[in-house]
């Protein structure tokens, strides 16, 4: 992709160049614990997985168990039971309450199942009661037990698939900071560093010309200084030392020689 | 983190079902059954006759009721709507897939497992960073 490895288009100055490195430590340090984050969510994911695959086998046993009581119920009190159960459903008294639990930073939602026993408990005591109530009622255990197995299959079911998105989306976000983030920092940084360097190479050159022509100009004088003084003496009777300094002193304060 | 998904935190949901006679039974005797002023109950028994059209119906109106938070299926039921269980992401109500008497429980065809056994092959969710 020749779009990664691009750089922002800033001004080349030193506060750029202070800005992008913060932002360069920010990523890291970022980048570094977003990987962490995403470590830990892989090891809870793993630990669900496990959980979830033994519990599914133990529920095919506890569904099958209560296929059997069901059956038994139904020779023993016979087969009517079932148009009878459909006719007294009321209000389910067996419910699911749901919350979300916090794990490594993720609301993961967790299900429990609870009795409310407010909601018609009357109904299902009439159930067989002419023949078979006992089978009946460890029927209706069985199903009990199998109804918690089944709440906490689906809440670790429901904790799996959002694990999964979230540990895609740090994933991601990882793959982001690696990939695409910290190279543009990198080579903005750079490309400051390079711009910064040569305007001070331009400014050491210009220095240094300058330097030169100044000192040529000095010569040029003290040359100048020299025929006019060995003129001087001759005519005047002024001395060497004071013909120059006649004329040195004079130029001490320099102007800035603008070519 | 921003929370694409709201889970919605229920204090009294119910359990939907769709499965044979049977089993809805069963789980009705265990005071799972639900019937609301408005006929409307939370379960939906399946035999011979009942139109694949009529279990998409009510697979979707349970998984769109607020009140529901866990929905059981028959896997051979889940079979039936294959399509429907596997483009299914939202985490509530969670979809449960649960054997019948004449089915036993087949974790090939499971649509939360054969996820998870893509994920044991060479491109998995948490190893893909590399």
């Amino acid at each position: 992709m020749s779009g990664q490895s691009q750089r922002l288009n800033v001004v080349p100055t030193v506060t750029m160049l202070g800005v992008m490195k913060a932002r360069l430590v920010g990523a890291t340090r970022g980048h570094a614990l977003l990987k962490k984050k995403s470590d830990a969510l892989t090891v809870q994911f793993r630990q669900i997985l496990k959980k979830i695959i033994s519990t599914k086998e133990s529920m095919g046993d506890v569904m099958r168990n209560s296929s059997f009581a069901l059956t038994e119920a139904k020779y023993v009190a016979g087969d009517n039971i079932k148009h009878v159960v459909l006719e007294s459903v009321k209000s389910a008294s067996l419910r699911v309450r749901s919350r979300q639990d916090n794990v490594a930073g993720v609301k993961l939602p967790r299900f429990e199942h609870f009795t409310d026993h407010s909601a018609g408990d009357a109904k299902s005591d009439l159930t067989g009661l002419a023949r078979g109530g006992q089978q009946v009622q460890s029927c209706r255990t069985a199903y009990v037990k199998a109804i918690e197995v089944l709440v906490e299959l689906a809440s670790l079911q429901t904790s799996f698939l959002t694990l999964d998105e979230a540990i895609k989306t740090t994933n991601r976000r990882v793959n982001a900071l690696e990939n695409v983030v910290k190279p543009r920092l990198e080579n903005t940084i750079t490309y400051i560093k390079g711009e910064l360097d040569e305007l001070e190479r331009e400014d050491f050159f210009r220095l240094k010309k300058i330097q030169g022509y100044k000192k040529r100009e000095i010569e040029r004088r003290e040359q100048d200084a020299k025929k006019y003084a060995d003129n001087i003496p001759l005519k005047t009777g002024i001395s060497m030392n004071s013909a120059h300094n006649l004329i040195f002193v004079g130029a001490e304060k320099d102007d800035d020689i603008i070519f | 983190m921003a929370g694409s998904s709201q889970i919605r935190t229920n204090s009294s949901a119910l359990i939907a079902m769709i499965a044979d006679e049977d089993t809805v039974t069963g789980f009705l005797l265990a005071g799972v059954g639900n019937v609301d002023i408005r006929r409307k109950t939370n379960y939906l028994i399946v035999d011979s006759k009942t139109t694949v059209k009529a279990i998409e119906d009510a697979f979707k109106e349970f998984t769109s009721r607020e009140d529901i938070a866990v929905v059981l299926i028959s896997q051979y039921i889940a079979n039936m709507i294959r399509f429907l269980v596997d483009s299914y992401n939202n985490p509530v109500p969670a979809i449960l897939e649960i054997p019948s008497k004449d089915h036993p429980y087949d974790p090939a065809h499971d649509s939360v497992l054969s996820r998870v056994r893509y994920l044991f092959s060479a491109e998995s969710v948490a190893s893909g960073r590399r």
